[in-house]
């Protein structure tokens, strides 16, 4: 196969032949990150926006060493200094930008479907860090990336994500890639977060966490996003512990070798004992490593080769 | 070429290899993707040395001018202070086996590095000449040599193609 894209807008228009692909690269840059010298030329001369109108660490930090680690030149745009906030429209930041040759903008947006507005004007090429509640795909790949290095394979596992599904891009990521790859995916969580509708999306609807972690092979928690929720989608954080919450009790009837994996920043105590997310059945540290793998993959792949389009 | 003529040149190489680093103190072989990983498989077998595998991928010089692709190299041992002999099955601009050395050096510093190749067809473009030639072969710049491998093709053969 041949990577064709230069954008990665979602997970939703990937191939699974695409999806593979992109998995098997990740693994050629995870390799990067042990040797001597954790540097290649492969992008050197390219420039590499980070546009964040939305704020984030650990996902711009994972993008900006993954370019570093490539060569590329980067630069940090966040919504407190960028001039989006003195009136500028996203579509004039993203003009100015290419009128600085970027070659790469990786964008994270509150609004749904702001990367691939950018897509349709820009010549650069087009990374979705979040849009909003609709997209991360970086994360999905990266939990399927430790998904495959845990278990050698994605198909036929019981995968279920635990939390507040609805406000949730790595969610609807996951569960697009998760289904494409063949797992049996189930959403859990409290029926106001998690409700019947995402069957449509070809996966098992619960609201009984101990059936939904019984058979798990996977178990990936989700934070509750409080910056996006309108109005109180339960009583209280320490109910929604109680009732939802992975703590030691829930965890002793899970499957003896379910991964527990967390897309970050844990609540520890919340979604998450503190005991659970340091034992040695969590993979959350892992994750992180191989975000960096992932996303220079993905760097490497849309920015790095000739494409027919 | 066929696999007695292949086989014949492999024989002779591995020799030659011995003969140029006979204390064999910290030799070890590394083939460069693809088929020079089989051809360095099958020195080793006669030479009792480590081997290794490089991906260039993410050095190539003509990264811009062809679809992306990656592999992982794998290299166990540790490359600092050893004497690496690449393989690789035909030489032609040199450029492959620079992007090579670039990916080696990123592992380590090697105390020396030799070059084996089977084919040498001439027409460099970098200032690289290898150490251990199976065959060389004139061409002209529009002709193509093909190395078949059994390992990956399933028969052992080399062929000009115009």
């Amino acid at each position: 196969m041949n990577w064709q894209r230069k954008n990665l807008l979602g997970i939703q228009e990937l191939t699974t032949d695409e999806i593979i692909f992109l998995l098997d690269s990740a693994a050629a840059f995870k390799q990067v990150g042990e040797r001597t010298i954790k540097k290649v030329p492969s992008l050197r001369g390219k420039t590499l926006v980070n546009l964040f109108i939305e704020p984030s660490t650990r996902t711009r930090t994972s993008f900006e060493l993954a370019a570093k680690r490539l060569s590329a030149d980067v630069i940090n745009i966040n919504t407190t200094a960028s001039s989006l906030v003195k009136g500028e429209t996203l579509k004039d930041t993203a003009l100015n930008l290419e009128a600085l040759n970027a070659d790469i903008i990786v964008i994270r947006h509150s609004a749904a479907g702001a990367p691939h507005f950018l897509a349709k004007f820009l010549q650069a090429s087009i990374i979705n860090a979040g849009d909003g509640a609709h997209e991360h795909p970086t994360q999905a790949l990266l939990d399927a990336f430790t998904i495959r290095e845990k278990k050698g394979r994605i198909a036929d596992l019981n995968v279920t994500i635990l939390g507040d599904i609805l406000y949730s891009r790595v969610a609807r990521s996951n569960i697009w890639l998760l289904t494409k790859l063949g797992a049996r995916v189930t959403l859990a969580g409290p029926s106001t977060l998690v409700p019947r509708v995402f069957e449509q999306f070809g996966c098992r609807v619960t609201h009984d966490i101990e059936e939904a972690i019984r058979d798990a092979d996977v178990i990936n928690l989700l934070r509750i996003q409080h910056e996006r929720q309108r109005k109180t989608m339960f009583p209280s954080i320490g109910e929604y512990a109680a009732m939802f919450g992975l703590n030691k009790e829930r965890f002793s009837r899970t499957k003896p070798d379910a991964l527990i994996m967390h897309p970050g920043p844990i609540n520890r105590g919340v979604e998450i004992d503190s005991e659970i997310a340091d034992s040695d059945r969590s993979v959350i540290l892992e994750q992180v490593t191989n975000g960096l793998a992932v996303r220079m993959a993905v760097l490497f792949l849309c920015a790095g080769g000739k494409h027919e389009d | 070429m066929d696999a007695a003529a292949i086989q014949r040149a492999l024989t002779r190489m591995a020799h030659e290899i011995i003969e140029r680093n006979p204390d064999d103190l910290g030799l070890a072989l590394i083939g460069i993707r693809n088929h020079g990983v089989p051809i360095a498989k099958r020195l080793a077998a006669q030479l009792n040395v480590p081997i290794g595998e490089l991906d260039i991928g993410m050095h190539r010089d003509d990264l811009a001018l062809r679809p992306p692709r990656v592999g992982v190299s794998q290299i166990t041992f540790d490359v600092n202070g050893k004497t690496i002999v690449l393989v690789d099955d035909v030489l032609f601009t040199g450029r492959t086996i620079r992007a090579a050395m670039d990916e080696l050096n990123d592992f380590g510093r090697a105390r020396q590095i030799q070059l084996a190749v089977l084919i040498d067809r001439g027409h460099r473009e970098l200032p690289i000449r290898p150490d251990f030639v199976g065959k060389n072969v004139p061409t002209a710049l529009t002709e193509r040599v093909r190395v078949h491998l059994a390992e990956v093709d399933g028969h052992d053969e080399v062929v000009i193609e115009k």
